[in-house]
């Protein structure tokens, strides 16, 4: 039962505690149980408090909740700030952008995606090991900087527009910095690994049987894909998906790098309400809607993942 | 024959496309020219340049300094967190620490960083700690996402494990402490040494949260890279990188050595 029975007086306070109903367990629990109470769900509790609230100019920068008035406290909340969201074009903008542009990635990410976890799969050992190192390498060295490199990849005067000129496949350089594209690429490109691990994880437990079976009835290679293999992939094809586009909603980093004053994201609306115009219970009102977005896509991914356990 | 090299092609297309991009960093941290398509010739003057800036130097001290500390209190909350989700059953509270122990993996970083931020407001309001923001507040964020990493990557080997000799040691007498660190820690300690690897990663690489709970004097590597690459193409970013990939590759290799020679003994 208890962990602290060794010497007698942890044996005394370990009695002490069990008599009031506090276990040795119940402390182990107690420690990460406490951090992420105070570091993790409260802090959700004070951003929907501030989204509540009224910008002000003071420190910290909003009005409190509860007002101390002459018959008491009373309870000073608006939803002046999900209005405004509401009303101004900017973010409704802003979250279809979002939505558009990680969708579009999530695509284009499983386009890739797909046939490389199948070529990795199937691959015979040791090769296998080896290409699945080269997809995770690249996790451990810096986002930042790897974002970073895109921009000298493709700038006007960046090496791509060089190499397409100097071949003669182009004549004007592209101008593909600080547009959507530069976006989707710089998306694609960080979260690619994502999509490829569980998809990965699903496809190397492919039973062949199924796939002979199959061609044995005289199925064609691409009926048998669309009708055995793509359905049996599903959930690593629902995770890894979600993988990509969660994050992407919220992106800030590499539409701040690589696209342009237009790209509007949700991610880069609530840095700046928030860095630039220091409105903090309009940022927390982004934060909050940003949330309820996510609700249907994080569901989604936990129920691939539990499907994807059984299996 | 298409069908056979349509795989292969695509595959190695999107490898290309991983490792353009570092390529692309590595071979310009050598060019003499300021500028990305004017190849000025090999030169080391960058890496120079890098080793003499003071800014760089001391951001990478903090940044290394963070990702220390977060990543060892991560591993030991996240190593508690794995082992109260795995071992001990049905206990009260399970489902909230299930919860808040994977919602940090999909949260986006500006959520995290901007609601713990204004609860470190809010605590200073409040209570007076913690006073002021710095190294202190952005370890207790990275603490706090890195565990959830933690967790995982422990999670998933104890319950890989044969709990038999666990349950062995408990028959003969073992207190559940011994039994925990004579027999458990010793079989999850490459998914603790794991863990603690992607803990520090994450936390030196980590720039949208720690901007949002850093205060003035706590400027991380990524915030000092950030802010120099926002004005375009520094050549000196592209020697930092470089460095970065050669570490990085380096214990990679060895990792990968020790793993292989594991798997054939």
């Amino acid at each position: 039962m208890s962990a602290f029975q060794a010497s007698s007086p942890w044996r005394k306070t370990a009695a002490l505690l069990a008599r009031i109903g506090l276990t040795g367990r119940m402390l182990i629990i107690a420690v990460p149980m406490i951090w992420l109470l105070v570091f993790f769900l409260a802090p959700f509790l004070v951003v929907m408090k501030i989204s509540v609230a009224d910008p002000m100019i003071a420190r910290p920068p909003y009005s409190p909740l509860f007002v101390q008035g002459p018959d008491g406290w009373s309870i000073k909340a608006t939803i002046g700030n999900y209005a405004y969201l509401w009303e101004d074009s900017l973010y409704i903008n802003a979250y279809w952008s979002s939505i558009k542009i990680a969708f579009f990635s999530t695509v284009l990410a499983l386009l890739i995606g797909y046939p490389m976890s199948y070529y990795i799969a199937r691959s015979p050992e040791p090769k296998r090991s080896l290409l699945l190192l080269l997809i995770v390498l690249p996790f451990w060295t810096s986002f930042l900087l790897r974002v970073y490199a895109w921009i000298g990849i493709l700038k006007t005067k960046g090496v791509l527009n060089a190499m397409l000129m100097k071949i003669g496949l182009i004549n004007e350089p592209l101008i593909i910095m600080q547009t959507d594209v530069a976006v989707y690429i710089g998306i694609v490109y960080t979260y690619l690994p994502f999509m490829i691990l569980p998809l990965y994880a699903n496809l190397v437990k492919l039973d062949d049987s199924l796939l002979e079976a199959s061609a044995d009835l005289g199925a064609r290679p691409i009926s048998t894909f669309f009708r055995i293999t793509i359905p049996l992939s599903m959930p690593g094809i629902v995770a890894g998906s979600m993988l990509v586009f969660i994050p992407a909603i919220g992106e800030f980093v590499i539409p701040a790098l690589l696209g342009g004053p237009d790209t509007l994201m949700i991610g880069k609306v609530l840095w700046t309400e928030f860095f630039s115009n220091r409105d903090w219970p309009v940022a927390s009102a982004v934060a909050i809607a940003m949330l309820v977005l996510l609700v249907i896509p994080i569901m989604l991914l936990r129920l691939a993942q539990s499907k994807g356990a059984d299996t | 024959m298409k069908r056979g090299l349509f795989l292969p092609i695509v595959s190695f297309i999107g490898f290309l496309f991983l490792y353009i991009p570092i390529a692309s960093l590595v071979i310009f941290s050598f060019n003499k020219s300021k500028l990305v398509t004017v190849w000025g010739g090999w030169s080391t003057k960058w890496y120079g340049e890098l080793l003499n800036d003071p800014q760089i130097l001391g951001a990478a001290w903090i940044s290394l300094k963070i990702a220390f500390i977060s990543a060892s209190l991560a591993t030991i909350l996240g190593t508690i967190a794995a082992m109260v989700l795995t071992r001990f059953g049905q206990v009260r509270g399970r489902g909230l620490l299930t919860g808040m122990v994977t919602a940090p993996l999909v949260m986006p970083e500006v959520i995290t960083g901007l609601s713990l931020l204004l609860l470190f407001v809010a605590m200073e309001a409040t209570f007076g700690w913690p006073a002021g923001r710095g190294m202190l507040t952005i370890i207790i964020a990275h603490t706090t996402f890195c565990m959830a990493y933690v967790s995982v990557v422990v999670q998933s080997r104890l319950v890989d494990m044969d709990d038999s000799i666990e349950e062995a040691a408990s028959d003969l007498g073992a207190k559940p402490m011994r039994v925990f660190f004579d027999i458990t820690l010793p079989m999850i300690a490459p998914a603790l040494i794991s863990g603690w690897l992607l803990s520090f990663t994450l936390s030196l690489d980590d720039l949208v949260i720690a901007s949002f709970v850093s205060g003035p004097g706590a400027s991380t590597l990524p915030m000092v890279i950030f802010s120099k690459v926002r004005l375009g193409v520094t050549p000196e970013i592209n020697a930092l990188a470089t460095l970065i990939v050669v570490v990085v590759a380096i214990g990679i290799s060895i990792s990968w050595y020790f793993m292989r020679k594991k798997v054939k003994t």
